[in-house]
């Protein structure tokens, strides 16, 4: 149904008139439904690999020598780059992705030679200073591509390491800065409060910086 | 919660959810229809204003978002690229069913207003985001071209 700003109430929502019709239902409904939830609550916390949570950096004490566990830090920092909140505007080409599945974005935008799109079309055009929800619609002031030097899109988990490590395709970041970077940009940020209905990238953008720093103590190796 | 807007020079204070898209302020409380709903979520280009000489899809900005800015709609817009692309527009009779054609004049404007030689692709890249059902493509292109043109004299 097209937005509008009103109250409505959408017609497959079970309201007070459209209650079940079976005495009982309900509640046998609602006990199966907390005991799921239940059991993928415990399944989660026993299976971390399926959890939306970043480990941390305690969690590598037994990563072998400091080369293994640097390694073995920036893999699970690559859960947080090649995530398609990440991605979908760090593209190769000339257009944002977008969408969990990573398809071009529609309209066809194209990035500009500012990375804010081109003159009729900027970014700002649809995206506003926040998320839209209605209209499943992203947002944040500084709403823009990474420049085509920092594309991370079709890159290997150890390409993007190489890459952010490299002043000459970071934006000129020593190791600080772009510690600075990851862990408090605004927009690095949205990619943890994303709009309603888009994942967002797993942890928050503080255990992420505490990931980052870890990385950087135990000497910024890179994978393969 | 009442909230100001500057719309073709006129001041109205509306009292008015913050978060209602600028287009239902235009059209339902300010009555001016020329601005058209199409997708309600940013895909089709219909509802495009100008804010601060700026084409914004009016269907996803919350007025509150609006607050000391100054909006022009297809009824009251008016500058050297408006009057062109507007003359170039009834020239070849660009429209056929006309629903979307006053987004797709503001953002023909704001092109001219930034690239008074606009090339195809320039066209492409402006007029990306404005779909016309009719398929008005080519003369939409014809007339920003001609809009150009005029312009130039």
């Amino acid at each position: 149904m097209a937005f509008r700003h009103r109250s409505t109430t959408h017609p497959n929502q079970v309201g007070p008139g459209r209650a079940s019709a079976v005495p009982g239902a309900t509640h046998h409904r609602s006990a199966i439904g907390l005991a799921v939830s239940l059991a993928l609550v415990a399944f989660a916390f026993s299976h971390p690999a399926m959890s939306d949570q970043l480990k941390a950096p305690e969690d590598f004490a037994g990563s072998g020598d400091q080369v293994a566990r640097s390694i073995d830090v920036f893999r699970e920092i690559g859960r947080v780059l090649q995530h398609p909140r990440c991605v979908n505007c760090h593209p190769r080409g000339d257009s944002p992705l977008q969408g969990d599945d990573m398809r071009k974005h529609e309209p066809p935008v194209r990035r500009g030679e500012a990375n804010i799109g081109v003159v009729g079309m900027r970014c700002t055009t649809c995206h506003q200073a926040k998320n839209i929800d209605h209209a499943n619609l992203p947002g944040h002031p500084k709403w823009h591509l990474a420049p085509v030097e920092m594309a991370w899109e079709g890159k290997s988990l150890g390409e993007i390491c190489r890459q952010i490590s490299d002043p000459a395709r970071n934006g000129g970041l020593s190791m600080d800065a772009l510690l600075k970077h990851m862990a408090e940009d605004d927009l690095v940020g949205w990619g943890w409060k994303p709009d309603a209905g888009r994942m967002p990238v797993p942890g928050s953008q503080e255990q992420f910086g505490k990931l980052f720093a870890y990385w950087i103590k135990t000497g910024a190796h890179c994978p393969g | 919660m009442q909230l100001d807007f500057d719309v073709n020079g006129k001041k109205h204070s509306l009292d008015i959810d913050p978060q209602t898209p600028l287009l239902w302020v235009i059209r339902d409380e300010l009555r001016l229809t020329g601005t058209k709903f199409g997708c309600g979520i940013a895909q089709c280009g219909a509802c495009t204003v100008m804010i601060d000489g700026q084409p914004t899809r009016s269907c996803v900005t919350p007025a509150a978002a609006v607050q000391g800015v100054k909006i022009e709609t297809i009824e009251a817009i008016d500058s050297p690229e408006a009057r062109a692309v507007k003359a170039a527009w009834v020239a070849i009779d660009v429209p056929q069913c006309g629903y979307c054609q006053s987004g797709q004049i503001i953002s023909a404007i704001a092109l001219l207003s930034e690239n008074r030689a606009p090339t195809d692709d320039d066209i492409d890249g402006a007029m990306a985001g404005n779909i016309c059902r009719c398929a008005t493509y080519v003369r939409i292109r014809q007339a920003i071209k001609d809009a150009a043109a005029m312009l130039k004299e």
